[in-house]
């Protein structure tokens, strides 16, 4: 394809798309598939073959709409009018909404608790985000590259390959834009290094895999809008000075490889990856690799190893693998989301990134909020937003009527953060200055009633488990943390044991090989940190149960 | 490396000998194909024959160590350092059970217990009488509809114990064989 064809392509799919009376949406994400969005489907293809309007009707598959606590979600559009927005819908629901809407009337009246009611679209849980990098998302058809072409698709790689590499690297560094992955490292002058490394051959790596338990960012984002991901690469390739790309996915992610696969597949065949990209002289292929199940090879020196085909052990950097990476070779890493967000700062520019977020933390960042809350789901929100507008505002609340307790942020690598601070502004500085990090996008919310020690035992479990054994600190450390922390959830320990405790956290935080070892501590200090008193209230327990058996 | 010595050979000899009349060797070889039998493919080949025969047995290790021409330990190593692959046979049903932090907070623990209890049998293990395989995971990413469990491929959320137990008894009893 040359680049004066993707307009015509675009503008041939958006004639399409008008020339029905109205589109019907259903959300085909991993959860609301797990609600029951195949019935959905069936209902609605049902419902529209059985009316005689329904031809002129649209049925189309999206990625997530975000709320996936209330799915299976269903969104209708029109051409004249807003779209609306159904939730909780069944089979016998999707009937309904086909009926009312191809009669052109308002949703019928019904029963406030009724499967496929309508959900209002101007709650706060939609009007107090910013989409960005899920702005595609739960509205194009993540299985048609048509419907993503037709909504910008592929512009920003046009763009791209109209500057030269150090025009686009540049553009990244002015944006501010920094590593979704958790760590928060520059992104631009990342691939200014890999770009300035020597060597002919050169390979870019999309991080899918996404191990943090609570975090689905990256896999939302691979389902919804897997071209968004797959052309930020491309561009980063064309930025670095790469001839080979590889994805890599954790192996539960099944829906997310196959919309990859076929993402490749449908970019390929129209001249968007391979030879000659755009009839331009840049060539890039991409292929996929799935993980099998190793939190350790989110690192990145652990991946490579796994793709290579070997145990995934991290090793020690320097050399970083902008000098020295896949085969040898500088290669670039760079987390999903990350490259989700590089075709918005291509067409938008720099500038207009920058004006998003806080001094030091750019752009929106993308939360998978759960827990206790009454809205759980997929959110994206500027960068500087509080805890406080996240947890209330947008996640309705702490549900059940129950009291906040704490917001978990960054899977095992992160910490607690309590009530006293839901007012931070969400950045990468202000909540690592809290003893937490940013993290993937995790973001858990517990009530009252959760025992914190249990929690921070809960994580050191996570990590004894997904310990690589490389390194001592990592494999020794952790377990011996393990141990401690099931004596004061057992009410054996005495005080002596948390200030062993706190000691062999610095020691496994300070000389661990790899980031795993080294945040491993961190759900145990900011825990200790907070809820000192819950750790103590549970030694008075077992000295007073002691007491009472010797009376 | 030990794999092309000649007691090697006459185990890897043994090991396709003993796999020939498996028509799911035609998939595993078929992936060694696609990568041109490139060591570093050692994972794909080894995810796939996890997929086709269930689980990694030893015979079949030394057939891949043969063809990818990767030692023996080194498909041993790889092998037993991810968690997806198995050594032995998983039960005629799977209950996956998440305790992903979002589970977890929302007491995915309880089911997990109730079933071990209720079915004799220890998170990770197969009932005895190879019904049923209970099996824990590290996030599903479905944290949306926390605590979520997956019975033999089908994810489900929102889940009580009592849920769980009524869907496994269904899963157990009510399948017949001949369907699967």
């Amino acid at each position: 394809m040359k680049p004066e064809e993707l307009p015509i392509l675009a503008d041939k799919e958006k004639a399409l798309q008008a020339s029905k009376t109205c589109r019907l949406l259903y959300c085909s994400s991993t959860a609301c598939v797990a609600s029951g969005s195949g019935a959905v489907k069936d209902g609605l293809t049902r419902a529209l073959k059985d009316n005689p309007a329904g031809k002129a009707a649209a049925l189309a598959q999206t990625g997530c709409m975000g709320l996936c606590s209330h799915g299976p979600m269903v969104r209708v559009e029109h051409a004249d009018r807003p779209s609306t927005l159904y939730e909780y819908v069944n089979g016998e629901a999707a009937a309904r909404i086909v009926a009312d809407e191809l009669a052109g009337q308002a949703p019928a009246a019904i029963a406030p608790e009724s499967a496929g009611r309508v959900l209002p679209q101007d709650i706060p849980f939609f009007t107090r985000q910013t989409k960005v990098v899920l702005a595609r998302a739960g509205v194009i058809d993540p299985e048609r590259i048509e419907d993503y072409i037709a909504h910008d698709g592929y512009t920003a790689l046009t763009r791209a390959l109209g500057m030269t590499p150090e025009q686009v690297c540049d553009e990244i560094q002015r944006s501010g834009l920094r590593g979704r992955g958790g760590a928060g490292y520059p992104t631009g002058l990342k691939w200014q290094h890999v770009r300035s490394a020597a060597g002919d051959k050169k390979y870019v790596v999309a991080n899918g895999d996404e191990g943090d338990p609570g975090a689905y960012m990256d896999r939302t984002l691979m389902e919804a809008d897997p071209h968004s991901v797959l052309e930020g690469m491309i561009i980063a390739a064309y930025a670095v000075g790469a001839q080979q790309g590889f994805f890599y996915v954790r192996a539960e992610y099944p829906l997310a490889v196959k919309r990859l696969e076929r993402a490749i597949r449908m970019a390929t065949r129209q001249g968007l990856l391979g030879k000659n990209i755009l009839g331009s002289e840049f060539s890039f292929e991409v292929d996929i690799r799935i993980g099998a199940g190793a939190f350790v090879c989110g690192e990145e020196t652990a991946l490579m190893a796994s793709i290579e085909g070997q145990r995934g052990l991290p090793r020690m950097r320097p050399p970083y693998p902008a000098q020295s990476g896949l085969w040898g070779c500088p290669t670039l890493i760079n987390n999903v989301e990350t490259f989700g967000t590089i075709t918005a700062i291509v067409n938008k520019g720099a500038d207009w990134f920058h004006g998003i977020g806080t001094e030091k933390s750019k752009g929106t960042k993308i939360f998978a909020l759960t827990g206790k809350l009454n809205n759980t789901g997929l959110i994206e929100v500027p960068m500087g937003i509080t805890l406080r507008e996240i947890v209330y505002d947008i996640g309705g609340g702490v549900a059940a009527g129950r009291s906040f307790k704490a917001a978990q942020t960054g899977g095992p690598s992160g910490g607690c953060i309590p009530a006293e601070h839901l007012d931070t502004p969400v950045d990468y500085e202000s909540l690592k200055a809290l003893g937490s990090i940013m993290g993937s996008g995790g973001l858990v919310v517990m009530d009252d009633t959760s025992s914190m020690p249990a929690v921070a035992k809960f994580f050191m479990e996570f990590c004894v488990d997904e310990s690589c054994g490389k390194c001592v600190p990592c494999r020794v450390g952790t377990a011996q943390i393990q141990g401690i922390l099931q004596k004061v959830v057992d009410g054996k320990a005495v005080q002596a044991d948390i200030d062993r405790l706190e000691r062999l956290c610095v020691t496994v935080q300070r000389t661990s090989l790899c980031g795993l070892g080294q945040s491993a501590p961190n759900p145990v200090i900011s825990t200790l940190r907070y809820f000192r008193d819950e750790y103590e209230q549970m030694l008075g327990a077992a000295a007073s149960a002691r007491a009472e058996v010797s009376a | 490396m030990l794999i092309h010595s000649r007691a090697g050979a006459a185990s890897a000899q043994q090991a396709k000998a003993a796999l020939a009349a498996d028509p799911r060797l035609k998939l595993v070889e078929r992936a060694i194909k696609k990568f041109d039998a490139r060591g570093d493919a050692l994972l794909e080949v080894l995810s796939t024959a996890q997929e086709a025969f269930g689980y990694l047995s030893q015979d079949l290790m030394r057939y891949i160590s043969l063809a990818l021409h990767v030692p023996l330990a080194r498909v041993f190593g790889v092998a037993t350092f991810y968690h997806l692959f198995t050594f032995k046979p998983a039960g005629e049903h799977t209950c996956i059970v998440c305790l992903g932090t979002a589970c977890y907070v929302k007491g995915a623990a309880d089911i997990v217990s109730t079933l071990e209890g209720a079915y004799r049998v220890k998170a990770g293990q197969t009932t005895a009488d190879g019904k049923l395989s209970l099996l824990v995971a590290r996030c599903l990413g479905s944290c949306g509809l926390a605590p979520v469990a997956v019975m033999d491929g089908g994810v489900v959320g929102k889940e009580t114990p009592g849920d769980a137990i009524g869907r496994v008894a269904t899963l157990i009893g009510a399948i017949p064989e001949a369907q699967r």
